[in-house]
């Protein structure tokens, strides 16, 4: 470790925006007689009232959901300025993409080549929609169902590969789970399997962008997003994210992709109230419930989310996007073993993101079946040529196991690598290390 | 949930509190820190003449681990807490990406380590947080993955599970499994009070150090006294792993030395031998290290033996080839920690010495350990649950008389 000097370096001026927005001062001078409230400090604009009434759930109505472009590819909000063809074209064929990609890696993994697979049948809309809308900038926190956002953001199927393969291209070493992906740079966070924790960080990550800010106003005004889904918000850092970031004024988006189910549990079990975007106003952040089936309100929505995010010095926003997960969980799922096949059958038909940005395609001309046939052809044919250079990669040097633990490897993981080192000498019939680029040499330390 | 700290010790009382608090007029009975009139080993510790702490200037400034601006500079008598808030301050005027948060951080700080930080820094850097555990974890995190020194505060060690999720699935991991992609979280600092004070009982006393020795990827601190303290959480700070900096309560006002004013690094994953010896090692951190040092007092003068005394300061990743090397001159171990004994610090000191095939063969004697019983800390009998002096001294004979 190289220890910086230390030595007292004057602080930059600060913007008069931050200069403390969070103190509130609340006084028992307030309660004048005849008051029609009390600024109780917990509560300072709350008035009286002189008759006993809970509050019901069931008087509220539903959060509503915002579309612009209906089932049938019709702009329906006509407040709605179309965007331009070459960004509808590119956003189609992301999202053909990983649906493509999720068939054959689907496959290859009820084949025994892969260990593990996660599709996101359903929700390709929300993914590659509200990711057009970011600034590639802006940091992104993942949970796993978001291969959509990494293919936007420019994650090629050589990239995809080499992570569910675990070759010596992963940039996770092949340390990783399949679908944890990650990246730099494209400013995403490496993708790790407990839910939520992701949530919390995002609005850290959010206040360190408004900080650099402050401190360098050279540096672009960035924000964070977040993407979670419905199951996940059950989680305690759900709460501790939306809560930290309401009262630190963090620039973060949250995305919630509310699909209908955590594995096997359905809504109806992972909450009672108004879906994931009821909670939103609760911690005083803006939010709002939108089609995750319609990829042009997903992106306007979240246009429209990152303005709010950095006005007035930075606030967080909540974004509930409505779909249903066509597919199952993962690989080690079959979920008819918890809903009907024609339930799935019936969304995959009725409505689901590609279809319709389809039709909206279609309807103005610049698609059509040949194309679509010609650019599913195209699309799988690189997929199936990244899947075989992929699968023939070496993997990772034996050595990357014990690195990046520390910053430094310490005198623990030397002997510890020098022990197994020694092992694979001494019983060479029993390991194969073949597969890892430099065999077993790799662990000297 | 944070109701006892208010009114929780007379010697750490939030001073904040201090009026609000009037402590009634009871019959005379047993003060807490009273001990038998007859004790002769578990008299209280007199801080002011113990040989762990520097009483005077010129003996702070001979530690060799001082850089030598430092060592030609002045010093400054300081109990803990000052010594932390001067780190706290030092780091926050020489970088501007570090950050201060916590519950109750703004205002001071209940145990007073955040003292003037915010109105000198701004309520930008320095700041309160909500009350829970696991997002200021997961905040510092995510401050720290975007280049930030992060620099969270659990208000109690014992509160730091529900953080846990957040530290070794998160923090410890994050540049394990980004790879390539070389972000991590070394930016992390949590800062924790640890350890018991005389009437914490099960939830303002605890020490989890070794919950987190057994997770690679963090880096477990824990420093005996003022000088160590600053020194100790600047290079935590400046770290690029993240830090768990475990600061023993009981000594935020207790323990008083001169430290030098100027900024310093203290090495991270090194032990200090405190005193040389060469009939017995004995292995210890934080608070026990003056239980350590009055019993030793005792022992060399009652056995005519010779200690050794080491402070391992960071408890993971340790200090093994100071330990391993001491063990083999003197052929005795005693380890010596306020927390339980079951799968504690000491177990792995202890599996660590038999392990070595040299320092095995030197062995003259089973490796103790003296810690805390295998139970919660239980208000009343807090005084027989951490090693005392007896306790030590008692160890000591039985590996001497082996």
């Amino acid at each position: 470790m190289k220890l910086p000097p230390l030595r007292l370096v004057r602080p930059t001026p600060r913007s008069a925006l931050l200069r403390s927005t969070h103190l509130r001062f609340s006084s028992s001078l307030s309660q004048k007689p005849g008051a029609a409230g009390i600024r109780f400090p917990g509560a300072v604009s709350s008035q009286f009232v002189n008759s006993l009434s809970f509050e019901h759930p069931a008087t509220y109505p539903a959060l509503p959901t915002y579309r612009c472009v209906n089932q049938d590819g019709d702009i329906v909000d006509a407040a709605y300025t179309p965007e331009p063809d070459s960004l509808a074209l590119k956003m189609y064929e992301d999202m053909l993409s990983v649906s493509i990609m999720d068939v054959i890696m689907f496959d290859a993994q009820r084949q025994g080549r892969l260990s593990f697979y996660m599709t996101g049948q359903g929700e390709e809309g929300t993914c590659v929609g509200s990711a057009s809308a970011l600034e590639k900038e802006d940091v992104i926190f993942c949970q796993y169902r978001e291969a959509g956002v990494f293919a936007h953001r420019g994650y090629t199927f050589e990239d995809f590969m080499s992570q569910l393969f675990a070759n010596a291209k992963d940039p996770g070493r092949g340390r990783n789970m399949p679908v944890h992906y990650g990246s730099k740079a494209l400013n995403i966070h490496t993708i790790s399997s407990p839910l939520a924790t992701q949530i919390p960080q995002a609005s850290g990550a959010a206040y360190a962008l408004k900080m650099q800010r402050l401190t360098d106003p050279n540096i672009p005004p960035r924000v964070v997003a977040c993407y979670f889904g419905e199951g996940a918000a059950s989680e305690g850092d759900f709460h501790a994210a939306l809560n930290i970031a309401a009262t630190r004024s963090c620039p973060v988006i949250f995305i919630c992709r509310n699909n209908g189910y955590a594995i096997s549990t359905p809504t109806l079990e992972q909450y009672r109230g108004d879906g994931i975007a009821s909670r939103g106003t609760g911690y005083g952040i803006d939010t709002i419930r939108v089609d995750g089936n319609d990829i042009w309100a997903v992106r306007e929505v979240t246009k429209r989310a990152r303005e709010l995010a950095l006005k007035d010095g930075g606030r967080p926003v909540l974004i509930e996007a409505m779909s249903y997960r066509i597919s199952h969980h993962s690989t080690s799922d079959d979920s008819f073993a918890y809903r009907a096949r024609v339930e799935v059958e019936d969304w995959k038909r009725r409505d689901n993101p590609i279809t319709r940005l389809r039709k909206y395609l279609e309807k103005k001309g610049i698609w059509d079946e040949e194309k679509e046939s010609q650019a599913r052809s195209r699309i799988r044919k690189d997929v199936l040529k990244a899947f075989a250079a992929a699968e023939k990669e070496k993997k990772p040097p034996m050595r990357s196991m014990f690195e990046d633990m520390y910053e430094e490897l310490t005198p623990e993981m030397k002997d510890q690598m020098r022990e197994l080192k020694s092992v694979i000498e001494r019983y060479p019939d029993e390991y194969d290390v073949s597969e890892f680029e430099g065999g077993k040499d790799t662990l000297a330390p | 949930m944070r109701v006892l700290h208010r009114s929780f010790s007379r010697g750490i009382l939030p001073s904040r509190c201090l009026l609000s608090y009037k402590t009634p007029i009871f019959p005379p009975s047993r003060l807490y820190s009273t001990s038998p009139p007859s004790a002769r080993l578990n008299a209280p510790a007199d801080y002011s003449t113990i040989p762990i702490l520097n009483h005077t200037s010129q003996t702070a400034l001979q530690n060799p681990e001082l850089p030598p601006d430092v060592r030609n500079g002045t010093t400054k008598r300081m109990n803990l807490f000052q010594s932390v808030n001067d780190a706290l301050s030092l780091a926050l005027a020489a970088d501007e990406s570090v950050i201060l948060f916590g519950e109750d951080v703004a205002f001071g700080g209940v145990f007073r380590c955040s003292m003037g930080l915010a109105e000198n820094f701004g309520s930008e850097r320095v700041f309160n947080t909500p009350l829970s555990e696991q997002g200021i974890v997961g905040f510092g995190i995510g401050a720290a993955a975007e280049g930030m020194k992060a620099i969270a505060e659990i208000q109690f060690a014992d509160y730091v599970y529900p953080a846990f999720d957040q530290l070794i699935n998160e923090a410890a991991k994050f540049r394990y499994r980004d790879g390539k992609e070389g972000r991590h979280v070394g930016g992390l600092t949590v800062r924790m009070p640890c350890g018991g004070v005389g009437h914490g009982a099960l939830y303002h006393s605890q020490s989890p150090e070794s919950l987190f020795t057994h997770i690679p990827g963090l880096r477990v601190i824990m420093p005996r006294s003022p000088i160590q303290a600053k020194g100790l959480l600047l290079s935590a700070i400046a770290s690029n792993d993240p830090c768990v900096f475990m600061e023993p309560k009981a000594l935020y006002r207790a323990a008083v030395e001169q430290v030098p004013t100027g900024a310093y690094y203290l090495p991270l994953s090194k032990a200090e031998i405190l005193k040389e010896g060469s009939d017995l090692t004995i292995v210890s951190y934080g608070h026990p290290l003056y239980t350590c040092s009055a019993a030793i007092e005792k022992a060399e003068e009652d056995l005519g033996i010779s200690i050794e005394l080491i402070d391992l300061r960071t408890v993971y990743p340790w200090d093994k080839e100071c330990v391993l090397k001491s063990v083999r001159k003197t052929g005795r171990c005693l380890v010596v920690h306020e927390s339980m004994v079951n799968a504690g610090i000491g177990a792995e000191v202890a599996a660590s010495i038999q392990e070595d095939k040299e320092t095995f063969l030197r062995l003259e004697a089973p490796v103790m350990r003296v810690a805390g019983w295998s139970i919660h800390m239980p208000l009343m009998f807090e005084r027989f649950n951490i090693p005392d002096v007896a306790r030590v001294y008692d160890n000591i004979k039985k590996a001497v008389e082996y």
